[in-house]
């Protein structure tokens, strides 16, 4: 193996988490700046070019007006650039000890894959829910389709003696409020869509929710179901540190970054994606990005150190998660027709997901604690497995309540323990 | 109606992102705001083109437009939503506001404000105490068409 697949299993060996940020800017000279600067960060890390909003939406004349007139963007935009500038981006910098990974958000990403590829990147993120559901008004039908195309294209390289890498966004989808069950149980079939379309070294992702235990046992389920069903290929799982609303004091970010670490040491996750201290407010500087990257992994030696493992108590997350796995394999031998048709039967419904294509009976509903019930599961069969008796989150201010328990947590978790700033300890 | 509050009406609103922004929380969010309030609403949801928002919002002649985005493209993407729906004659003086984060920085200095209300928005709701500011100009405007 080479490439991407094969720095993480080898930093996994040594015992390393690899770190990675988010990272995307309009200009070539910044966004080559960042991905210096990650490489030279105090960690194991991996490189990344985020993309801007015009190019994961197809809007390609949009990006070359802004990048012709000097408005900035949230990502960079590679479609819009020859090749040869993202490769002078990339040179010198990108190697077997630096693999850098394109992050987009995509339904139908062609362009950008061929872009990746004609740069000499093989390794990228997404899949035909995750990227559409979230990112698109595109019928669910025609991402699948793409995505297939795309995975073909992306695996068709490993003719040249590389070995593609592509992690699946199944784990995060609308960044909060969705219990994990389905985050997990999207993730393994968005793995086993991209082997089916040829791919031999993947990721999983898993994004932190809002109760550390809860995700630890999501983070067990996730391999076990992974070590289940995609035996024959080579793959890891990836954290992302918290994705919905994030806390505003720096603090609070540094405590939600410095739990998202430790989580992924616990349950032996290869690998987190980290957020920074200006989350809540804008994108983010490469400083922030390398503090963030530097914090987390302090963090993480330490917590190993520490040998804490998790001993995960199992509340049926795992058997709710298998439930929708199987109930979606039931629907045909084709993972991508399977994934069509258990949407449209609303076996799989993502909560407060407005996409159309989602059937939008499910709610949840958060405890005291942070832990994320289904209150309706909808047209999912796993109906009976479902405590009954929580009502779902109801009005714009129990929902801003629900979207930002997180952040007040964490937020008020720094101003009681001030002292606690900077690289933290584990309590 | 006949039995409606004096200097209150219902309105009919039209809540929309714009081409570049799949954000949608913000969307749900103001949506049930509005219906909280009494007002009927159509969401339009993510990524919406330029051309599907002009054509539901001639269709539809609502009291109110009202443009989300927070991906950090909504002041570049509103200056030109924002002169496609002012260019219909049925929509000239139609109420259209814009919120959310608009920029990729952090809030601004008001320049930026400045500039979309210039560009056609009759009310710009950048961040902090955006809401608030939104529910004043929503009770202006409900008190005003009626009377
Ligand atoms: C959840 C989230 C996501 C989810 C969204 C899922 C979905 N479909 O909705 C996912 C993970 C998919 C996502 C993707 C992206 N995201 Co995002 N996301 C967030 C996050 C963490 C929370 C947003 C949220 O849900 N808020 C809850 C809602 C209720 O609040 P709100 O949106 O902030 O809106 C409030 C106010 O702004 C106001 N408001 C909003 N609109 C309006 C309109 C009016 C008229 C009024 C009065 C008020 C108003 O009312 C709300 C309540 O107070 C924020 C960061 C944060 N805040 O912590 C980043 C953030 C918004 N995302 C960002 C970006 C850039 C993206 C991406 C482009 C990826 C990237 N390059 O990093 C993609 C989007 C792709 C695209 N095509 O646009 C940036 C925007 C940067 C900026 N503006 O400077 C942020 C700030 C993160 C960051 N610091 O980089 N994201």
């Amino acid at each position: 193996m080479t490439g991407f697949g094969r720095f993480v299993a080898q930093a996994r060996a040594a015992g390393e988490l690899v770190v990675q940020p988010r990272m995307g800017m309009s200009d070539p000279l910044v966004m080559r700046d960042g991905l210096a600067a990650t490489r030279r960060a105090a960690a194991t890390t991996v490189g990344t070019i985020t993309l801007d909003s015009y190019t994961r939406t197809g809007e390609i004349a949009a990006a070359r007006r802004a990048i012709d007139e000097g408005v900035g963007l949230n990502g960079y935009p590679i479609v819009s650039y020859e090749a040869g500038v993202t490769r002078a981006v990339l040179s010198g910098i990108a190697d077997a000890g630096f693999p850098v990974q394109v992050r987009h958000g995509s339904a139908r990403p062609e362009a950008i894959f061929a872009a990746l590829l004609a740069a000499g990147l093989d390794a990228t993120e997404g899949g035909p829910v995750s990227y559409c559901l979230p990112y698109s008004r595109a019928p669910l039908r025609e991402a699948v389709a793409s995505w297939e195309r795309c995975c073909e294209l992306l695996a068709s390289v490993r003719g040249t003696g590389l070995e593609p890498h592509l992690e699946t966004f199944g784990g995060c989808m609308m960044g909060q409020l969705c219990p994990p069950s389905l985050l997990v149980a999207i993730s393994v079939l968005e793995g086993l869509f991209f082997r089916q379309h040829g791919l031999r070294s993947i990721s999983l992702s898993y994004a932190q929710q809002a109760n550390i235990h809860q995700d630890e046992e999501a983070v067990a389920a996730l391999s076990r179901l992974a070590a289940e069903l995609l035996a024959d290929i080579d793959w890891h799982v990836v954290v992302y540190a918290y994705m919905g609303v994030y806390p505003q004091s720096p603090g609070g970010a540094q405590l939600l970054l410095d739990e998202a670490a430790r989580l992924s040491v616990r349950t032996g996750a290869a690998r987190l994606i980290v957020k920074t201290t200006a989350e809540a407010h804008r994108i983010p500087t490469v400083a922030e990005n390398v503090r963030a990257l530097e914090s987390a992994a302090g963090v993480a030696a330490e917590e190993r150190r520490a040998g804490a493992h998790a001993s995960v108590p199992d509340t049926g997350l795992y058997a709710e998660a298998r439930a929708l796995v199987d109930a979606v394999l039931e629907l045909g031998e084709d993972v991508g027709r399977a994934l069509v048709r258990a949407f449209a039967k609303g076996y799989l419904d993502v909560p407060y997901c407005l996409h159309p294509d989602n059937a939008g009976r499910s709610r949840s509903r958060l405890d005291a604690g942070g832990r994320l019930h289904w209150a309706t599961a909808g047209s999912m069969p796993i109906a009976s497995m479902v405590e009954k008796g929580r009502s779902p989150i109801l009005g714009s201010s129990e929902l801003l309540g629900a979207l930002s328990y997180v952040q007040r947590t964490f937020d008020r978790r720094a101003y009681e323990a001030p002292a606690g700033a900077g690289i933290s300890v584990s309590r | 109606m006949e039995c409606e509050r004096v200097g209150h009406r219902e309105l009919d609103v039209i809540v929309t992102s714009m081409v570049s922004d799949s954000h949608t929380w913000n969307l749900v969010f103001l949506q049930l705001l509005l219906e909280e309030l009494g007002h009927r609403v159509t969401n339009l949801g993510a990524c919406v083109p330029d051309e599907l928002v002009v054509e539901e919002c001639r269709r539809a002649e609502p009291d109110l437009i009202v443009v989300s985005s927070v991906n950090g493209h909504g002041f570049n993407d509103g200056m030109r939503v924002i002169n496609g729906l002012r260019s219909c004659p049925e929509l000239m003086g139609t109420p259209i506001v814009i919120g959310g984060k608009l920029g990729i920085a952090g809030v601004g200095d008001g320049a930026s404000a400045r500039a979309l209300r210039a560009a056609g928005f009759d009310g710009v709701f950048e961040e902090g105490a955006s809401v608030e500011a939104f529910l004043e100009f929503l009770e202006s405007l409900s008190t005003r068409v009626l009377l």
